[in-house]
């Protein structure tokens, strides 16, 4: 412990030191990694493991979006797009899979389940078991189920920020995270309490605002 | 300004708002949103920080959902970041996430705020910031941030602790030297008993185990630790993913873990978890017959169940065993069928590539004969998929599993008249290839295409255009296997040619002049005396009647009759020259077309007259000029055969007739047979003097870098697939070319020789490429290759003598020796498992090889820096030094080295009392011996590390440490 301790403390004058330096001194300092990250930059870019978390309706809107690497959203409306037009080709009860590498880019793959009037669609590299996706989406749907009782498409379009909150508790980063959906509550009802209080007592005029939220 | 604020609050539209106004806009919905856009612009200006959140709120959701570029609100993002309250710093995150990236100016800003977040007393802060920064972190955050990271990696908060150790693999990957200082608790994370944690650490693992397995290696006992013990579904998969890549690497590993993988094959109730131990069993424990045999019992499962994905990752393991375990996909011949009618077209594919995957000599046959047949009767997409994977299949290293060309040639004439049929372009090619490659299947390929030339109704079918062009272009080039010229020509000639694109009409323009010369050459030929054919010195007459000199002058001999079998039904029944032998010999012509009279090939003339006519006003050069030309031949020679009508009595001079002479030149000129082209001859052409290929290409070079084409294909205009040889060596090679009868043929070979019967003609030195079939080449044989010859006759002869033991040998097939086939470009250019500094890093902590020497250690003199340090110096300067600890720790196992020299023995006692505590330094073992012998893991310690100073092991392959054995 008192190791950890010291290299704590070894390390934050260096730190801070570096932040008040000039971001030209910054570049210098590390132009010799700078080159090497580039290249790993790019193996993160085809390597996450969870790549994006769609959730469009049948008519193909878009309801949830959420994508683990940077995409600019042309590109990421121009994929939601792609992924629809194949979905909506598909007859009901066959494989849940769908040749990705298309819209993806190299080792993707995509898996969907169609619930009532939406798609559930993960896009994945081979990091993941196919199978255990098909049980992620699963579990997203079981937690949307359980907070908003019996969920429907309007429940996700109207609940932005829970959705993500709940999204963000079971994949983080693209890895999955949390499977179990009870921690899952748990969490995000931590959370959305955390930002009911911090409103209450956001206002000057206290009324205001619950008179609003009425 | 307070009141002003409220005013704002009071009147700003909340995103509920926003959804609902856009739910039930009237004015469309872009005009909704960029009204949208502008209010919130407005608003998110404001001091009010609950407007200003709002107005972010509103604006992310607008960009997830409708697709807005939200990247100039990065400001307003980073200003709510730094809130006090909750609900706005949420918000403010969020937008970060959502929109920043590498190159957002803004992020410098956010270090400090990460930072204060990340160290916050209250978890959902932190993981407000973790969730934040796994996204965005750039170099500078990572390595800025890297403390905070390292600190939370021991958080005693599971809701924390987890996310901390997921964002390590975003921190890694960015800032590599952040490995020196994380990876001992991320490693220490493994053996937590938290789930949760256990789940995190091992999914980080498995990510970076994915890029560079190898620098994992020594952690193998932690996993298979956890692969024996754990029972989540979840981490078991993530494990056996890490072992997937590890195994292959250590064979002793892989000995290792094929019984609990087996175990949990056999004992999981997960459908997930078997599948991903089936994977790992056929990927990459092939070698393991006990476990392979299990897998692919569960495969079996896999197929019959009523489940769609199950079938279709059953078939997809399959096609993963198939390239080593062909057996276990023989095995399910039957399902594997069956799943090609299934309804879901995944499966469809996928049992398809099974069944090609089956094909062999013996089988092909059948299976493409089923799959044909399957084709038709099935939707256009998959019957595509079907055709397209039954050409290549066939096709594969210059058709290597095809043994009957008559019937290979047949089926692709089959193919062409399947409806919806898409893959012309594949059948053309392998049309012609097939004729200038296998000389027996040019009677059959003649045959096919008359078929398809003859009916009118393909003409209509755009998608058979190319096919058409082939056919037209094998009818042309071997008339000499056709059986009835005339119903050729008009078949050539027909009205309905004008549906044909001008290119592919000129090809059939031509084709129909090389039928009109073999027509009119037939034709003097059968005026002629009947002791034409021995006497003849021409050379075309050498080429195709060569055998019945040979068969005049051995007569005696049976053995040569044999051989003479191998070509002389083709010749005396269809092949056309032997109208001469119908003059001495009327009934041997049975089957020959009707008779060419003077008449008929007037009026033949007539018709190419009145049919091509029209078209000397084309608009297209190729057809006008194609037509213009035979328009002039037709010209010339009808003059000159009503001329020679009137003096018909005397058919001896004949021969010497103007028209003679033109005829023979014609025929001369169509004579050569063509021959397939290697993909590199275009390099063996010497570049022109005053020719600078090079000159103001270097930048373009230096902007396509990274677009590798293969040279051939640079040039070709109609595609690298034919053409003409421009190098003796390359036309050279024929297969099957082992041959130990040289000797017994060898008068034959002489023979032969002198009146130039060769499958390839040895030396052509144009390169015609055009997009139709190219004319013939009149220069040939002017050098050949003595060797390449030699080799050919010797192949030729090998096969007449094998004839008589033979049913049904396979012909001849050219090959060319340097690369028929057009080199595939590197299209998936894996990168290179380079030494890069995440793995070097990872080595160093692992292996131990550059231990920072700190004041807090008791050895701070250690010597062994190693280049790597110093280039680090900067950042070296702060590793905490507790970080050399041995990391790997087999003994938890129980699996310690039975083999092991004694020597080793006080070294296990060593780890056994490691536990928790740091490492007893300076031991004394035999360093160097023990360095070689038994592992890296526990090269850490200091004194070895001072025992071997010059050591530099990230500059090298590791060994491979004896864990598990």
């Amino acid at each position: 412990m008192s190791l950890q301790r010291g290299c704590s403390r070894s390390l934050s004058p260096r730190t801070t030191a570096v932040s008040t330096s000039v971001f030209e001194d910054f570049k210098a300092c590390i132009s010799e990694e700078a080159s090497c990250q580039t290249i790993s930059e790019i193996n993160l870019k085809k390597q996450k493991m969870i790549r994006a978390v769609l959730v469009m309706n049948t008519q193909g809107r878009p309801r949830i979006t959420k994508f683990y690497e940077f995409w600019p959203v042309e590109k990421q409306h121009e994929a939601i797009r792609n992924v629809f037009s194949v979905l909506c080709s598909r007859a009901e009860h066959v494989s849940n899979f769908v040749d990705a590498e298309s819209i993806f880019g190299p080792d993707s793959r995509l898996v969907y389940k169609h619930f009532a009037t939406l798609y559930f669609v993960l896009i994945f590299d081979s990091s993941e078991n196919e199978l255990a996706m098909l049980d992620l989406i699963q579990v997203f749907v079981e937690t949307l189920d359980k907070c908003f009782r019996n969920v429907c498409e309007l429940d996700i379009v109207f609940n932005y920020s829970k959705i993500h909150a709940i999204l963000d508790e079971i994949i983080f980063g693209g890895q999955v995270l949390e499977t179990s959906s009870t921690e899952v509550m748990k969490a995000v009802e931590e959370i959305t309490k955390l930002e009911a209080a911090s409103n209450a007592i956001n206002l000057v005029s206290k009324s205001v605002s619950n008179w609003r939220s009425r | 300004m307070a009141g002003s604020s409220i005013m704002e609050n009071l009147f700003q539209r909340t995103l509920e708002d926003l959804i609902k106004g856009m739910r039930l806009q009237l004015i469309g919905e872009s005009a909704f949103i960029s009204k949208a856009v502008e209010e919130i612009r407005r608003e998110i200006k404001s001091t009010d920080p609950h407007t200003k959140s709002t107005a972010l709120h509103k604006l992310c959701y607008l960009s997830a959902i409708h697709g807005l570029d939200i990247s100039w609100a990065a400001f307003h993002a980073v200003e709510l970041m730094s809130s006090s309250r909750f609900s706005h710093k949420s918000v403010g995150y969020h937008a970060a996430a959502l929109s920043f990236h590498d190159a957002t100016p803004v992020l410098l800003l956010t270090t400090n705020q990460l930072r204060k977040d990340l160290s916050s007393p209250n978890p959902f802060e932190a993981s407000l910031a973790l969730q934040t920064l796994s996204r965005i972190a750039t170099v500078d955050l990572a390595r800025d941030l890297t403390p905070e990271v390292f600190s939370l990696l021991s958080s005693g908060r599971v809701f924390v602790r987890k996310k901390a150790i997921a964002v390590v693999l975003r921190v890694f990957d960015k800032y590599p030297d952040a490995v020196r200082v994380c990876f001992k608790r991320l490693v220490e994370n493994l053996e937590s008993s938290d789930p949760q944690i256990v789940s995190a650490v091992v999914g980080v693992f498995c990510e970076l185990a994915s890029r560079d397995p190898r620098s994992y290696l020594p952690l193998a006992p932690e996993f298979y630790r956890v692969l024996v013990d754990c029972k989540n579904n979840w981490v078991l998969i993530k494990v056996l993913k890490i072992f997937a890549k590890l195994a292959p690497l250590e064979p002793r590993l892989a000995k290792r873990i094929v019984e609990p993988i087996c175990e949990i094959m056999r004992a999981t109730g997960a459908k997930s978890v078997m599948f991903e131990c089936v994977r790992t069993v056929l990927t990459s424990l092939g070698d393991h017959d006990s476990g392979v045999k299990l897998a692919v019992s569960k495969v079996k499962e896999l197929l019959v169940d009523e489940d769609p994905n199950l079938r279709y990752l059953g078939l997809q393991a399959l096609s993963v065993a198939s390239e080593k375990h062909l057996w276990a996909v023989l095995e399910n011949k039957e399902s594997v069928i069956k799943s090609l009618s299934d309804e879901d077209s995944n499966i469809r594919v996928e049992s398809l590539r099974l069944v090609m995957a089956m094909v062999s000599e013996s089988n092909v046959t059948e299976i493409s004969g089923v799959l044909v047949n399957y084709a038709l009767k099935s939707d256009p997409e998959f019957c595509n998929e079907i055709l397209g994977s039954v050409l290549t299949t066939c096709s594969r290293n210059v058709y290597e599993i095809v043994v009957d060309f008559d019937w290979y040639v047949s089926l692709l004439g089959e193919m062409a008249r399947i409806p919806n049929c898409q893959e012309s372009e594949e059948i053309e090619r392998q049309l012609i290839d097939i004729g200038m490659r296998v000389k027996d299947a040019r009677l059959q390929l003649v045959r096919v295409a008359r078929d398809l030339l003859i009916d009118p109704a393909l003409l209509g079918n755009a998608c058979l255009h190319r096919i058409l062009c082939a056919a037209a272009w094998v009818a042309g080039e071997y008339i000499d296997f056709a059986g009835n010229l005339f119903e050729l020509i008009d078949a050539l000639l027909q009205p309905r040619t004008n549906l044909l694109p001008p290119s592919i009409r000129a090809v059939y323009i031509h084709s129909a002049l090389k039928v009109l010369v073999f027509c009119l050459d037939c034709y003097l030929m059968q005026n002629e005396d009947g002791n034409l054919v021995v006497g003849q010195s021409d050379p075309f007459i050498g080429k195709r009647c060569s055998v019945a000199p040979e068969s005049a002058t051995c007569q005696s001999s049976n053995l040569e009759q044999h051989e003479d079998l191998t070509s002389n039904p083709r010749n005396t029944t269809e092949s056309p020259e032997d109208l001469s032998v119908f003059e001495n010999n009327a009934d041997t012509a049975v089957t020959q077309g009707p008779a060419i009279t003077h008449e008929y090939m007037l009026g033949l003339l007539d018709r190419i007259e009145l049919v091509l006519g029209p078209l000397t006003a084309n608009q297209d050069v190729e057809v006008l000029d194609r037509a213009s030309n035979i328009l002039a031949f037709v010209r010339l020679v009808k003059a000159e055969l009503i001329d020679n009508a009137s003096q018909k009595a005397n058919r001896a001079d004949k021969k010497d007739t103007q028209v003679s002479a033109i005829i023979t030149l014609m025929r001369d000129a169509f004579v050569t047979d063509l021959g397939p082209v290697s993909v590199s001859a275009q390099g063996r052409v010497a570049v022109p003097d005053g020719l600078d290929l090079k000159e103001n290409l270097d930048d373009l070079s230096a902007i396509c870098g990274d677009i590798e084409l293969p040279s051939s294909s640079s040039f070709g205009i109609g595609g690298p697939q034919f053409g003409i040889s421009s190098d003796a060596t390359s036309t050279g090679l024929l297969k099957n070319e082992e041959s130990g009868l040289v000797n017994e043929s060898t008068s034959l070979l002489e023979h032969r020789k002198r009146h130039g019967l060769y499958y390839l003609p040895s030396e052509k030195n144009e390169i015609s490429q055009y997009d139709y079939p190219p004319a013939n080449d009149p220069r040939s044989n002017s050098n050949s290759d003595e060797a390449a010859e030699l080799a050919k006759l010797t192949e030729q002869s090998l096969v007449l003598k094998k004839k008589p033991n033979q049913t049904k040998p396979r012909p001849v097939v050219v090959k060319l020796d340097d690369g028929d086939v057009v080199p595939l470009p590197i299209s998936n250019k894996r990168p290179e498992p380079r030494d890069d500094s995440l793995s070097g890093a990872i080595k160093d902590i692992l292996l131990g090889s550059t231990i920072k020497p700190s004041s807090s250690q008791s050895n701070p003199s250690d010597k062994s820096s190693s280049k790597r340090k110093e280039k680090k110096k900067q950042v070296a300067a702060d590793i905490p030094s507790q970080i050399k600890e041995n990391l790997g720790d087999a003994e938890g196992l129980g699996l310690e080295n039975p083999g092991s020299s004694s020597k080793d023995h006080d070294y296990v006692k060593e780890r056994r009392q490691r536990g928790k505590e740091k490492i007893v330094e300076g031991e004394g073992h035999d360093q160097k011996a023990r360095k070689k012998k038994s592992s890296h893991r526990h090269g850490k310690h200091k004194t070895r590390q001072k025992a071997n100073s010059p050591l530099n092991v990230v500059s090298q392959t590791p060994e491979i440490p004896d864990f598990l054995l």
